[in-house]
């Protein structure tokens, strides 16, 4: 397909790798902030090709395996409430809550359907006027804009019986956190190249002037994440500090204008605690005053529910890159994706089911042939 | 929720006062949201999250990247196969 062969293309691989290498001469640490990249760099064996002096740390940038405790009880309680049609992306089935998981809800009789958009329980909404119609919104800056414009179109066609269960949560901040938290060891950032196409990298300077950490906005390909690294290590070995932009026939400096300003209409930032991490002061999106009427929480009354995580689940520590998934004791033994005690188990973005899945065996194989 | 690739915008039609269209991804065409892309023209490529289209592939990048990368070690190797050959 176009613009995906071309960018997973080996022979070009070995160059950016032979470069790389040319370049690397002390150890570094760099954290991929986004779980498609954690993805992308376990499925393709990219972490076993680097050479040994470069760390990859895999960030908490994946939406399903953050999203707190609590919410996930709420979207339970929720789901499990008659009259009511509860819509979610389909990797939020399995994600354990306190005592089960909305899958279980399901099969217990609750009406929980997965949807590929927001704008598909939209529909259902026109569809069951005399139910009510929740929808899952989760995730970074990459899915709330579609999250926002469904909520959006709610309120201008006055669809009353829609209403949504945010919990965004946004990148900077958690870079921030990550720098921030007690014995950090990453020195640099893959910046997750679709968060920036909406967002574009105009708030990077400041983090990048504040900590000294240098930041790369990067894609997903092979290519793209080698191009990635290459560019950090760069600068890395120069001492320098910048931003730049090796996705740029994704991503402009300014992002997408007219998403952000919706965003900006629909959302306003609030605290947010992430699973496993805690709360990051002004790390979310939550709706804003003009559209609470659509707020589940309002909704329905589930803000009183008591929750219990796992005690054995590490995903906290792997979620800050203190800890490689294959590093927890219960690793493939409690925990595996048919039986995951943390949420990083679950999405094929969480650092753990890419570990299991993938095991870090299939080396440069799985590159395109030239 | 989050894997996205290129798809190539196929066609563009208002529904209901929203910009949509249809999207091919290799084969699979989906309905597209193309509400954040207004100047997006078919024949374009896009990439697509949970239904909405977020950004308009620049192809004079793509292969100006591809390009760049294509060139790397390039000046090297020609230097160590002289020097391979001198020896
Ligand atoms: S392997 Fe399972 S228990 Fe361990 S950190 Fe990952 S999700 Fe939690």
């Amino acid at each position: 397909m176009k613009y995906l062969d071309e960018f997973r293309d080996r022979e070009l691989a070995e160059r950016l790798l032979h470069e790389i290498r040319q370049t690397v001469t002390r150890p570094w640490t760099i954290m991929e902030v986004c779980g498609g990249q954690t993805h992308s760099i376990i499925r393709n064996g990219i972490h076993q090709l680097l050479p040994a002096e470069v760390e990859m740390v895999h960030g908490p940038g994946c939406p399903v395996c953050v999203t707190p405790l609590e919410v996930i009880d709420r979207a339970l309680a929720i789901a499990a409430t008659p009259n009511v049609i509860f819509c979610s992306f389909g990797d939020m089935l399995r994600v354990p809550g306190s005592e089960r998981d909305l899958f279980q809800v399901k099969s217990a009789g609750g009406d929980v359907r997965v949807v590929y958009s927001p704008l598909d329980a939209l529909q259902i909404a026109l569809k069951n006027p005399d139910k009510q119609i929740v929808f899952f919104g989760i995730g970074f800056e990459t899915t709330a804009p579609a999250n926002g414009m469904a909520v959006h179109q709610a309120k201008v066609k006055n669809i009353r019986n829609f209403s949504m269960l945010v919990s965004h949560v946004l990148v900077p901040p958690a870079i921030e956190a990550v720098l921030q938290s007690p014995g950090n060891r990453v020195q640099s950032f893959l910046a997750a190249g679709h968060v920036c196409s909406v967002m574009g990298y105009w708030q990077y300077p400041e983090i990048v002037d504040k900590f000294k950490v240098p930041i790369v906005v990067t894609g997903f390909e092979p290519l793209d994440i080698l191009e990635g690294i290459r560019r950090v290590v760069l600068q890395l070995e120069r001492g320098e500090a910048r931003v730049e932009n090796a996705y740029a026939r994704m991503v402009s400096h300014d992002g997408n204008r007219p998403a952000q300003d919706l965003l900006a209409e629909v959302f306003e930032v609030c605290d947010r605690s992430w699973r496993g991490i805690g709360c990051i002061p002004q790390s979310g999106w939550r709706l804003s005053e003009k559209y609470r009427d659509f707020d589940a929480e309002v909704r329905f009354d589930v803000g009183s529910i008591h929750s219990n995580e796992s005690t054995l689940c590490r995903s906290g520590d792997v979620l800050r890159g203190a800890l490689k998934p294959h590093e927890c004791p219960a690793f493939g033994k409690e925990c595996t994706p048919r039986h995951p005690l943390g949420a990083t188990m679950v999405s094929s973005e969480g650092a753990c089911a890419a570990y299991y899945n993938y095991g870090g065996i299939i080396p440069a194989e799985s590159l395109t042939h030239a | 929720m989050c894997l996205a690739v290129p798809g190539r915008v196929e066609e563009i039609v208002e529904k209901s006062g929203i910009l949509m269209g249809k999207v091919n991804f290799g084969g699979i065409v989906k309905d597209v949201c193309l509400a954040y892309v207004p100047e997006i023209a078919i024949g374009d490529y896009t990439i697509v999250h949970v239904g909405f289209a977020l950004t308009r592939i620049d192809e004079e990048s793509a292969l100006k990247t591809l390009e760049a990368f294509s060139k790397m070690g390039l000046l090297e190797e020609e230097f160590g196969a002289s020097e391979e050959a001198a020896s």
